[in-house]
């Protein structure tokens, strides 16, 4: 290897340089590789998820009745998640992170009419829309403030565990749910709990806080300045894969 | 503030164009309001599951294709970032059958 790269004088080739091969800015396609490897962060927590459900039992008990915690099996989404805010006792099952979808999707669908002002150099739809944007994430997270407070503090009930202490079994009751204790089944099940949604949750609160950044930019005409609203359109790239990844949580943490 | 910011030519509004987003975004919430009514009126099981993953995959289409736009980018683009995915499939097949070994390990 006594040349590893060569410059050919008058290379005009698409990859010789001095184009952009993938018609696309240096930025927008850091971005694009950036949400391609935060793709795979978010696949190996859910597909762990899918691993350590498939390690134990499923559900024995009929999903219409009560519900029946144990260490011994994996407990299902719709009997876990069935509180509402300010409808304690109720047994309304995934209706809030059912709310906390829709919010997220309209959220969504706000940026994109944000991309599409900032096509048109439109600087006061940018603002509006990008406001309602962070408007709805803010609203997600707070939402997701809740259902963790809850997840924590657990029902009326708990659950019973058998404990192995100084050689006795000790019975005990478990309410709430903590990286060490859990009251719906399994630890994991919590433990994937506070990591998956708390991961999207993170990713969320960055995505609202550089959604507020750049609007603060809009508001101070820097992209008009500029000639351009591309940060705009980077922020949505961002913005749509929190929201795409949700899709995927839903599904997969809620649904199944 | 106002000296310094240089005029700007506001370009008209494409009806054409808001009517295609707000298409998509009554898609994506009819299909998730579906998804809520089968966890209620269908009893679980495999084909559930299935409709359900179907479903997730239809909205995924949807978001990364017309409201990321990736549709309409370069072609190098689009394979650069979807053949990488191949590994999450074989992730998926992998630790699924792994999990499998373990519970028949245990039971």
């Amino acid at each position: 290897m006594s040349q590893t790269s060569t410059l050919i004088p008058g290379a005009t080739g698409v990859w010789g340089g001095g184009k952009e091969p993938m018609k696309a800015s240096y930025g927008k396609l850091m971005m694009w590789f950036f949400l391609l490897s935060d793709t795979f962060s978010f696949s190996g927590l859910l597909i762990a998820y899918g691993m350590l459900r498939f390690r134990y039992p499923a559900y024995p008990h009929n999903p219409t009745e009560a519900f029946l915690p144990s260490v011994d099996y994996w407990p299902i989404p719709e009997l876990v998640f069935d509180a509402v805010p300010f409808l304690h006792g109720v047994h309304l099952p995934l209706v809030f992170v059912g709310i906390m979808t829709f919010i997220l999707i309209l959220s969504s669908v706000t940026m994109v009419l944000a991309v599409e002002a900032g096509h048109r150099m439109d600087r006061e739809g940018v603002q509006k829309w990008m406001l309602w944007t962070i408007v709805g994430g803010v609203t997600f997270l707070g939402c997701q403030a809740w259902e963790w407070s809850h997840f924590i503090h657990g029902t009326d009930i708990g659950m019973t565990v058998e404990r192995l202490v100084d050689g006795e079994w000790i019975k005990s009751i478990v309410t709430g749910a903590n990286l060490a204790e859990n009251q719906y089944g399994p630890q994991a099940f919590a433990d994937l709990f506070f990591f998956i949604t708390g991961f999207h949750g993170t990713h969320v609160l960055s995505g609202v806080i550089l959604n507020f950044i750049i609007f603060y930019n809009v508001v101070v005409g820097t992209y008009d300045k500029r000639g351009h609203y591309e940060m705009v359109e980077k922020v949505g790239l961002y913005w749509h894969f929190v929201d795409l990844v949700w899709v995927f949580v839903f599904t997969f943490f809620y649904l199944i | 503030m106002e000296a310094s910011t240089p005029k700007v030519e506001v370009k008209p509004v494409d009806p054409e164009k808001i009517k295609k987003i707000w298409r998509v975004a009554g898609i994506l919430a009819i299909i998730t309001a579906v998804e809520f009514l089968l966890a209620f009126t269908m009893d679980g099981g495999m084909l559930r599951n299935a409709i359900f993953i179907g479903m997730t995959l239809v909205k995924a289409f949807y978001i990364v294709s017309e409201f990321m736009h990736l549709k309409h980018e370069h072609k190098v683009l689009i394979w650069s970032l979807g053949l990488p995915c191949i590994f999450v499939i074989w992730l998926i097949i992998a630790l699924l059958n792994e999990g499998s070994a373990i519970f028949s390990y245990f039971n």
